[in-house]
C-alpha cells in the first residue's frame, strides 16, 4: 500500500492556450515517465481532434514518480481536466478527485474569465491553488504584472509562483518541487468502507467500461463486489490499476488517497456516471460523496446521414461514441425533408461540433445537421408543460399559453477599450446587464444574463472578433425565463421544409427569416422553373426571395473528340443531383440545410 | 490492328488533327500550340506514316468524309496539304462524293494556298472568323482582323470553293447584342453555305478562365464591372441570332449549327448519328467496332510513331443507345424511331419511353409517331435532356 504522505493528486487549470498541456508534457517528461523521444507532443491530448483544436475534451490522467530534492520518491497523479465551458461539470468532478491545483497563467495575457471560473471551481472544492506563470519566454511577457493580477483578482499569494516556460522547460523543476511542498498529501481512512469518486469512464472493447476513480476512503481490489450509489449498478471488480502514459498498469489494490482505474465487466458507461460514488456492495459507506448530478444536454440538433442508406451506420457510430460519452444523448426522429435521423443532445455547441466531426472523420459519415436549438418549455393552455427540442414538435400556436427559454449567467472579462462593443453584442443578443467591476485598471468583468439560444451559434466567435481576441467568456445555466418565441418556417416552392424550421425570439424573426431566404437563394441551384423561397411565422410570410428559372444549360459543342469528356460532364452533373434532397419538385443541396448555422458569418 | 474486323463498304469518316497554330486564342483549350516549321514538317511525315499504317486495316471501308481540324490546319504549306491528301487518297478508298473539309484561319492563307487546297481535293472550308468586329477579335486573341477574313473569303470563292462555313462565337467579354447583330448581318451578307455559332464556354487552362476567376469576388460585389454579358444581354443576342439567320434563309439543324438547304455538315452529322470514325494525328479520337479510343496527346510520344490506342472504352449496347439519343437529339430533326429500330432492333419507346414522356411533360421534347426532337426550350436546356438518357435514368 502506498504511503499517503508520498502521494500528490493534482490537476492543472488554465485558460485555453495558456499552456496547460505543454506543462503537463514537461512534468511527465521530467519525472522520467517518458523520455522526450517517446513523447508525442502533448501526451495528454490524445485524440487527433484535441491536438488540432488545442483543447482537452476528455479528462486524461497520468501517474508518474518524482524523485524530489529531499531524496524521497513521490507519486504524482496528474488529472487533466477538460478545457471548455461545455464540460464544466466534468471539470468539477475532476477537481473533486484532486487535493490541489496548479493554476497556469499566461505571462502576457494574464487572468482570463475562464481562469477565474476554474479557480473558483477549485476553491469551491477546497483545493489548494498553486499559481504558475508560464510563457516567460514571450517578448510581451510581464510576469510581475501577472503575479500582481493573480493576487488582486483571485486573491491568492503569487509572489513565489514559479515563472516558467513550459515550452523550453525553464524553471519547471521549481514547479515539481512546489507540488511536493505546496500540494497537500491525501487523507482518508484506508480501513473504512470503500468510498470512491468516479471522475471519468471510457469504454474499451476488451475490458468493457474502465472507470477512472479517486479512492477517498477504504480500498478496492479485484474480486470485490461493488455498487454505484446513484445508478444502483453492481459489479464484481475484475482489475484495479494505475495510469501509465497511454497504458493501463494493473495493481493488486487501490486504497484511500490513490487515483486509478477499475474494470468490472460493466458494459455501459451510463452505469458509471461521472460524479457517482463507488462503494462496496457488502459493506457500503453511509453517505455518497457530495456533488453528483445527472448531466443534461443543453443543445439539441438533428443529425441525418447524407445518404439515407447510411442510417444504420450512423446509429452504430452514435452508440459507440456514447459508450465513451454518457453526456451524448440521441433518439431516432424522422423529417419529411431529411428522412431518418437522430435528435441529439449535447452539453454545448463545442460538444456538438466535436461529435459531428468525430462522426465524419472516425466513422466516415457524410452528415446533414439541422440548426442547433435549446430545450424550450411550452406551457399549454390546458395547463400542461411540454419540453420541446425539435421545432417540428411545437404545438399549434393556439394551444400555447406561453413559452420559456433557458437563460445563463454569463461572465465576460474584457479589456476596457472593448467594453462598449461587447456590451453592444450582449444587448443585441438580448442580454440583461447585471454588473460590471474593474478587476484591475484596464480590465473589467461584465456580468449578463443571456438567453442560451443566443449564445449557442456564434457568440464566442463574435466575442472574439469584437474584442480582437481579448475577451473571455464563461457561463452557467441559471434557469428558465418566459420569452416571446415563435417558430420560423421556411417554404421552398410553397412547401414547408421541416428541417429548416427553427424557434426564434419574435422580434428577431424578420431579420433572421430574411437572411435565411437570402442564404438559401445562394445555395439552391436554378431549376427549370422559378422557385419562391419564403420565411413564415404562423402562416404569415415575412420574407421572400426567388431562385430564377434556368435559362440555358446546353453544351455548345459535341464532336467526335468531345464525346467521352462531355458524357462524363453530363454524368457528373447528374451525380451531383443525386446527392441533393428532393423536396417536392425542388432539389436542395445538403449544405443548404446547414446554411442557417452561418447566418451571422458575414457580420 | 486489334480494332480489326472489316465490314466491306461500310461508311467511315476520317479526322486528321493538326495540333499547331500561330498563337493560342484566349478561349482555346484544344490540343494545339505554336511550333517551328521543322516540327510541323516532321509531324506531317509521322502523320503520313500513321495514315498508311492504319488504313491497312480499313482499306475496304468507304470513306464518306474527311475533316482536317486543329489547331490551324491551314497553317500547313501548300506542299504539305497536297502530300497529306495524296497519302490519304492512296491509303483509303474515298467516296467520289465525299465531303472534305479543312479548318482555316483567315490569317494563314494566300490565294496560292487556297488553290492548292482545292486542287488537293478539299471541297469545303470552315473559316474561323469568330467576330466581324476588330476590337472583339483582339479581345479573343485572334491573329486576324475582319479585313483579312473578307479577303480570305473572297479568295476562297475565287479558288472555286462552293461550300464554306463561317465559325462565330457569342457571349464573350465586351460583346453586346448590337455588335453581335452587326457581325451576323455582315456574315449573312456574304451568303456562306453554313454558319456555326458557339456560345462561349470558359474552359479551364485558358487565359479567359484565369481572367474570369481572378477578381470574381470583387466583380460579384459590383466593385469592378462584370466581364461577361449579362443574362439579359445574352438573351437578346440569341433572339438576334434566330431572327437574322432565318431572315437570310439559314436553318438551324443543330444546337450551334445553321445551314442553307442541303448544306449541313455531313461530317458532323456522322458523329451525331453513330457513323464510325478514325482519328489520325496527335490526340485524335476514334470510334470503331463499338470502341472509342484516342491517340497519345504527348507530341514526343507521337513523333516516335507510337500510334497505339489510349483510353480505350468499349461501348456496351446500352451505352451505344444512350449516345445515339444524346448525340442524335442535338440535331433539331431529332431521333427517327425507325433509325433507332434499324440500329438496335428495339423499339425506342420501349427503351426510353419513361424519359421521353417525362421530358415531354417538362416541355423539353416533342414526340410524334416518326421521331423525338427537342422543343425550342429543349434546345436551350439540352443538357437536362441529354443527361436524362445516361445510365440510371431520371
Amino acid at each position: 500500500m502506498a504511503d499517503q504522505n508520498k502521494i500528490r493528486n493534482f490537476c492543472i487549470i488554465a485558460h485555453i492556450d495558456h499552456g496547460k498541456s505543454t506543462l503537463a508534457d514537461r512534468i511527465i517528461e521530467m519525472t522520467g515517465l517518458l523520455t522526450s523521444r517517446e513523447m508525442q507532443s502533448q501526451v495528454l491530448d490524445n485524440m487527433d481532434l484535441e491536438r488540432e483544436r488545442g483543447i482537452t475534451i476528455k479528462a486524461q490522467t497520468v501517474r508518474t514518480v518524482y524523485r524530489a530534492d529531499d531524496g524521497e520518491e513521490y507519486i504524482f497523479n496528474l488529472i487533466d481536466t477538460p478545457g471548455h465551458v461545455d464540460f464544466n461539470y466534468e471539470v468539477s468532478r475532476s477537481l473533486a478527485a484532486c487535493d490541489g491545483a496548479i493554476l497556469v497563467v499566461d505571462a502576457a495575457q494574464g487572468v482570463e474569465a475562464q481562469t477565474l471560473a476554474n479557480v473558483y471551481l477549485a476553491l469551491d472544492h477546497d483545493l489548494d491553488v498553486m499559481p504558475v506563470i508560464n510563457k516567460i519566454d514571450l517578448p510581451s511577457a510581464d510576469p510581475d504584472r501577472v503575479a500582481e493580477e493573480i493576487e488582486d483578482v483571485i486573491g491568492i499569494e503569487a509572489q513565489d509562483a514559479p515563472r516558467i516556460s513550459a515550452k523550453t522547460g525553464e524553471n519547471v523543476h521549481d514547479v515539481l518541487e512546489q507540488i511536493v511542498s505546496h500540494i497537500p498529501a491525501p487523507t482518508g481512512d484506508p480501513d473504512a468502507p470503500l468510498k470512491a469518486l468516479i471522475f471519468d469512464s471510457i469504454y474499451d472493447s476488451y475490458k468493457g467500461v474502465i472507470v477512472f476513480c479517486r479512492i477517498k476512503e477504504g480500498s478496492v481490489r479485484p474480486g470485490m463486489p461493488i455498487k454505484m450509489m446513484a445508478t444502483g449498478a453492481t459489479a464484481d471488480v475484475v482489475e484495479t490499476g494505475y495510469f501509465g502514459a497511454g497504458q493501463f498498469i494493473p495493481c493488486e489494490e487501490l486504497s484511500a488517497g490513490e487515483v486509478g482505474y477499475i474494470t468490472a465487466s460493466i458494459k455501459n458507461v451510463s452505469d458509471t456516471q461521472v460524479g457517482d460514488t463507488i462503494t462496496g456492495r457488502d459493506n457500503p459507506c453511509a453517505e455518497p460523496l457530495p456533488g453528483y448530478k445527472q448531466v443534461t444536454p443543453m443543445v439539441y440538433c438533428g443529425i441525418y446521414p447524407a445518404d439515407g442508406a447510411k442510417y444504420p451506420d450512423l446509429r452504430d457510430a452514435l452508440e459507440k461514441l456514447q459508450l465513451n460519452d454518457a453526456s451524448l444523448q440521441f433518439e431516432a426522429e424522422t423529417s419529411a425533408a431529411l428522412g431518418f435521423g437522430f435528435r441529439c443532445g449535447f452539453l454545448g455547441l463545442l460538444h456538438l461540433e466535436i461529435i459531428q466531426e468525430r462522426l465524419e472523420r472516425e466513422y466516415n459519415l457524410d452528415l446533414v445537421t439541422t440548426a442547433p436549438g435549446v430545450v424550450y418549455r411550452v406551457h399549454k393552455t390546458d395547463g400542461t408543460m411540454l419540453e420541446v427540442t425539435n421545432p417540428s414538435n411545437l404545438p399549434d400556436p393556439s394551444e400555447i399559453d406561453y413559452m420559456e427559454e433557458p437563460v445563463v449567467d454569463a461572465e465576460i472579462m474584457v479589456t476596457s477599450e472593448f467594453i462598449g462593443s461587447i456590451m453592444d453584442l450582449c444587448q443585441e443578443r438580448r442580454g440583461i446587464y447585471q454588473s460590471m467591476e474593474y478587476i484591475e485598471e484596464k480590465r473589467a468583468l461584465l456580468k449578463y444574463v443571456l438567453p442560451l439560444n443566443e449564445i449557442i451559434y456564434d457568440f464566442f466567435d463574435a466575442l472574439k472578433s469584437r474584442s480582437r481576441g481579448y475577451a473571455s467568456f464563461d457561463y452557467t445555466l441559471k434557469g428558465y425565463e418566459r420569452s416571446k418565441l415563435v417558430k420560423l418556417d421556411i417554404l421552398i416552392n410553397r412547401e414547408e421544409v421541416d428541417a429548416l424550421s427553427f424557434i426564434v425570439f419574435a422580434d428577431s424573426a424578420y431579420a433572421r427569416g430574411r437572411k435565411m431566404c437570402e442564404r438559401l437563394k445562394e445555395e439552391i441551384p436554378r431549376h427549370l422553373f422559378e422557385i419562391p423561397i419564403q420565411a413564415a411565422v404562423g402562416g404569415k410570410v415575412i420574407a421572400r426571395e426567388t431562385v430564377k428559372a434556368m435559362r440555358k444549360d446546353v453544351l455548345a459543342k459535341c464532336y467526335g473528340g468531345d464525346i467521352t469528356r462531355k458524357r462524363k460532364l453530363l454524368e457528373k452533373q447528374k451525380e451531383g443531383k443525386k446527392r441533393m434532397r428532393q423536396i417536392g419538385n425542388v432539389e436542395i443541396p445538403q449544405k443548404a440545410f446547414m446554411s442557417v448555422l452561418k447566418l451571422d458569418e458575414d457580420k | 490492328m486489334e480494332e480489326g474486323s472489316v465490314t466491306n463498304g461500310e461508311p467511315l469518316e476520317l479526322y486528321l488533327h493538326i495540333p499547331f497554330c500561330v498563337k493560342k486564342c484566349a478561349y482555346c483549350d484544344f490540343l494545339s500550340a505554336p511550333a517551328t516549321d521543322d516540327v510541323i514538317e516532321d509531324y506531317v511525315g509521322v502523320l503520313k506514316q500513321e495514315i498508311m499504317q492504319k488504313a491497312a486495316c480499313v482499306s475496304e471501308r468507304n470513306v464518306t468524309s474527311i475533316f482536317f481540324g486543329g489547331g490551324t490546319p491551314s497553317l500547313l504549306s501548300s506542299m504539305q496539304i497536297m502530300e497529306l491528301m495524296e497519302t490519304v487518297r492512296k491509303a483509303f478508298q474515298i467516296d467520289p462524293d465525299a465531303e472534305i473539309t479543312m479548318e482555316c484561319n483567315p490569317g494563314t492563307v494566300t490565294a496560292g494556298k487556297l488553290l492548292a487546297m482545292k486542287v488537293a481535293g478539299i471541297n469545303r472550308l470552315s473559316i474561323g472568323l469568330q467576330s466581324a468586329q476588330d476590337g472583339e477579335l483582339r479581345t479573343l486573341g485572334r491573329i486576324h482582323r475582319n479585313a483579312d477574313f473578307l479577303s480570305c473569303y473572297e479568295l476562297a470563292r475565287k479558288a472555286g470553293f462552293q461550300n464554306l462555313n463561317i465559325d462565330l462565337i457569342y457571349g464573350f467579354p465586351g460583346q453586346t447584342a448590337e455588335s453581335f447583330s452587326k457581325t451576323l448581318r455582315e456574315v449573312c451578307g456574304l451568303l456562306p453555305e453554313h454558319i456555326s455559332v458557339y456560345r462561349l464556354i470558359i474552359e479551364e487552362g485558358t487565359p479567359f478562365y484565369d481572367w474570369y476567376h481572378r477578381d470574381a469576388e470583387r466583380r460579384d460585389a459590383g466593385e469592378i464591372p462584370k466581364i461577361l454579358p449579362t443574362e439579359e444581354e445574352e438573351e437578346k443576342m440569341e433572339q438576334a441570332l434566330r431572327k437574322i439567320l432565318s431572315q437570310h434563309g439559314y436553318q438551324q439543324y443543330e444546337i450551334s449549327n445553321y445551314a442553307r438547304q442541303g448544306k449541313a455538315c455531313r461530317h458532323n452529322i456522322g458523329y451525331w448519328t453513330g457513323v464510325e470514325y478514325l482519328g489520325l494525328g496527335l490526340g485524335a479520337s476514334s470510334m470503331m467496332d463499338a470502341c472509342r479510343f484516342q491517340n497519345t496527346s504527348d507530341l514526343s510520344e507521337y513523333m516516335k510513331e507510337d500510334f497505339s490506342p489510349r483510353e480505350k472504352i468499349h461501348l456496351t449496347g446500352e451505352m451505344q443507345m444512350e449516345e445515339f439519343m444524346f448525340l442524335g437529339l442535338r440535331m433539331l430533326c431529332g431521333v427517327q424511331k425507325h433509325e433507332f429500330y434499324k440500329r438496335f432492333g428495339r423499339d425506342l419507346m420501349q427503351v426510353y419511353g419513361r424519359q421521353i414522356r417525362k421530358l415531354s411533360a417538362m416541355g423539353l421534347l416533342t414526340e410524334t409517331t416518326e421521331d423525338v426532337r427537342l422543343t425550342a426550350r429543349g434546345v436551350q436546356l439540352g443538357n437536362v435532356v441529354f443527361a436524362a438518357f445516361l445510365k440510371s435514368g431520371i
